[in-house]
């Protein structure tokens, strides 16, 4: 065979192999789009339950104004119980029995985890996952999977830093899920420590599957520490919070983002006992009074008004659900490639949007390259009813 | 003495049918139904290993779970930093859930009825803990535990849900028969002693500590099999997948198939995957309707009270009655 001949094979075959990937439009239709999610409406995580709830209801609100671009929204949403074999069971009953077009704000680092490979070797969109892991980024070796919130390991590393800079002789006791969540969390905030590793005197771990995490709370106070950073999520957060206000423990409390909710942590734990707790946040804290007055809260408000009248707006995990449905919206409205492929494109392109419920001045980036749409946090401190921001936004991405 | 040969030409007739209607299911399945089915094969294998320790053996064993996930996780283990073969690994897993429950067998010689069940409960607690110590956690992944790829098809034009299906169904179906002929073996007539009347057993000149422990070896090994090929199946492992749970829903599908038969099982391992699915369609369906799990728990009490030797029972049941 002459070397033309072969060059020209290879090319058929590759144009072959290549044609039906670039053209997969499961799922899309003219007039419809088929989305698939899990979320933890039962389990130990099911405090996170309200993102589910309020895409539900974002999506269902889009339809009534006729879709995007003319497409209704058929969502779909399962429950996995924050279990990784389960939500491995509902991913392929998506992709393969529903024939979803991707699926969408997937929660749980274990649980997203768990699919992570399934989802890229079936070349399907993973996007928006509800979980900050630092290992949802990685274009190159995970071209169909991409995060949302900024990553646990810059969380951490900022609180490092504040307990550096803030805490005279600070000891330091870690609790953290024992997983790529806790580890990503404890990881980031041991580099943002450096050579002073040493000041650490308590680190342990739980399981997710533990009931409480009260013996943990216990050995960390009798380690004699005076800075606690608890990377738990909702249910485990309101224990320890409670726990050591019982026992009369008073650290400097550094609260990790995903449990910062006031309505589904902080209420449960008890609001006196979370005086003083410092977080991380990147959105707008619904109860923070100085947003009342800006467009992005009073389009939120109405949202709630109209299609969750019900829930407890202290929640800040209602607002991260709708930031979350109007960056897709947005993906969605402004492509033009509807394919699994150009959907992915879209997802990579978005240069300086402002969500409504995110801090102003944090903008979603991504491009081909940079996977990680929300990169910048600011300090906050509970007061005993609200957070109060203070100090600069912290950007990782600069 | 001249026994009847238990080999009847109906029996053997009925085996191929079953066999080759399970394989020409799999031409009408999709992918997803084939991973399903091959899903609640795994856990039918394992309930097979229930059925005959606790049904024709009397030895309890609510600790299954650990056997199960020893199983999945040698075949992970053997593919992912061995480059095995998938199916390579499955003698492997068979042979070391076969020696654990050999092993275990002996303190559970001395163990009767509820002690027994709450000795292998231990087990089954402690199951996941151990995969998630640390030190082991370079080879068990910890607590993500380990992923690795499904096996590629058998032959060409096959997809790969569809490949693994037929391998487990084949691979059923012949334990299903192997099972058969042990029950039906003098070994089976001295299983089967030692559970009605142990002293009188013994009396009879049976080892009573040997068909024990080898009894156990056996159905742990089948809990092996079983949970290798549910590893194969999900191309993914994890401490909790293999909770203290799944050995009460193999205790659960073995008496609802039938506890006392090896049918019962594929009907138990058919029951475990599609009745949770259902339960949680059928839940769906309204707000009036309980959660999933009421529903479930209320099919499990009705079952139980018309069906207390599980569904294979109620059909031989019916099958009498129709016949007088």
């Amino acid at each position: 065979m002459s070397l033309k001949r072969v060059l020209l094979t290879a090319a058929a075959i590759v144009g072959l192999a290549a044609g039906p990937a670039l053209a997969d439009s499961t799922g899309i239709t003219k007039t419809s789009i088929k989305i698939g999610n899990t979320n933890p409406y039962s389990g130990p995580a099911s405090a996170y339950s309200a993102i589910g709830k309020t895409i539900t209801a974002y999506m269902n609100m889009l339809n009534r104004q006729g879709g995007i671009n003319g497409r209704t929204i058929d969502f779909i949403s399962l429950d996995d119980g924050y279990s990784p074999p389960r939500t491995v069971q509902q991913a392929r009953k998506l992709v393969e029995q529903e024939k979803v077009a991707f699926l969408f704000q997937t929660l749980g680092t274990p649980t997203n985890s768990a699919i992570h490979k399934y989802m890229n070797q079936k070349k399907v969109p993973h996007l928006f996952v509800a979980t900050g892991a630092s290992k949802w980024g990685k274009p190159k070796d995970f071209p169909w999977t991409m995060g949302f919130q900024p990553t646990y390991d810059v969380e951490g590393e900022i609180y490092a830093k504040y307990v550096l800079e803030n805490v005279k002789d600070p000891k330091i006791a870690i609790l953290f899920q024992n997983d790529d969540y806790g580890k990503d969390y404890r990881d980031g905030f041991l580099k943002g420590l450096g050579d002073k590793k040493n000041l650490v005197v308590s680190m342990l771990p739980y399981e997710v599957t533990d009931p409480t995490v009260d013996s943990q709370i216990l050995a960390m106070k009798d380690s004699g520490a005076n800075v606690f950073f608890n990377i738990t999520i909702p249910k485990f957060a309101a224990q320890a919070i409670r726990k050591s206000c019982e026992i009369g423990w008073k650290p400097l409390h550094l609260l990790n983002n995903v449990s910062s909710s006031v309505g589904s942590v902080l209420k449960p734990a008890g609001l006196e006992c979370s005086k003083d707790i410092i977080t991380a946040q990147y959105q707008k804290d619904p109860t923070d009074p100085q947003w009342k007055s800006t467009a992005g809260y009073k389009e939120w408000a109405a949202f709630m008004d109209a299609e969750l009248p019900d829930a407890d707006r202290s929640d800040i995990n209602y607002a991260y659900g709708y930031n979350a449905s109007k960056l897709l919206h947005h993906t969605l409205e402004n492509c033009k490639d509807m394919t699994r492929a150009g959907i992915m494109g879209c997802a990579a392109n978005i240069q300086g949007l402002q969500l409504p419920m995110v801090l102003p001045g944090i903008t979603v980036n991504t491009s081909p390259t940079d996977f990680y749409p929300i990169q910048a946090e600011q300090l906050s401190k509970f007061d005993g009813a609200k957070w109060v921001l203070f100090g600069n936004i912290i950007d990782a991405s600069k | 003495m001249n026994r009847p040969n238990p080999i009847t030409k109906k029996l053997v007739a009925s085996f191929v049918l079953l066999v080759v209607v399970g394989i020409a299911l799999m031409f009408v399945a999709s992918e997803y139904t084939a991973y399903q089915v091959t899903t609640a094969l795994a856990y039918g294998i394992a309930i097979l290993g229930l059925n005959i320790l606790t049904g024709y053996n009397g030895q309890f064993s609510i600790g299954h779970s650990a056997f199960f996930a020893a199983g999945a996780y040698v075949t992970a283990i053997l593919i992912t930093f061995a480059g095995w073969h998938p199916y390579a690994t499955l003698p492997v897993a068979a042979a070391v859930t076969f020696c654990m429950g050999f092993l275990f067998g002996f303190p559970a010689l001395r163990l009767e009825g509820l002690y027994l069940a709450l000795a292998t409960f231990a087990l089954a607690v402690a199951t996941p803990q151990i995969l998630k110590v640390d030190a082991l956690e370079h080879w068990t992944g910890g607590v993500q535990g380990l992923f690795f790829d499904k096996p590629d098809p058998i032959f060409a034009g096959l997809s790969v849900d569809h490949s693994l299906y037929l391998v487990t169904w084949i691979v059923f179906a012949v334990l299903m028969a192997g099972a058969w002929m042990l029950l039906h073996s003098r070994s089976g007539r001295a299983i089967m002693a030692i559970r009605d009347n142990p002293i009188a057993a013994s009396t009879m000149g049976i080892n009573l500590a040997l068909y024990k422990t080898t009894t156990f070896g056996v159905s742990a090994m089948l809990a092996g099999i079983g949970g290798a090929f549910f590893a194969l199946a999900n191309s993914f492992v994890s401490p909790d997948t293999f909770n203290f749970f799944i050995a009460v829903y193999l205790l659960v599908g073995s008496v609802v198939g039938g506890i006392i038969s090896i049918p019962g099982a594929l009907l138990g391992g058919l029951f475990y995957v599609f009745g949770q699915e259902y339960a949680e369609e059928f839940s769906n369906l309204s707000e009036v309707i309980p959660p999933p799990w009421v529903t479930f728990g209320i099919l499990l009490i009705l079952m139980m009270y018309f069906a207390p030797f599980g569904i294979w029972g109620a059909i031989g049941r019916g099958w009498a009655r129709l016949k007088r």
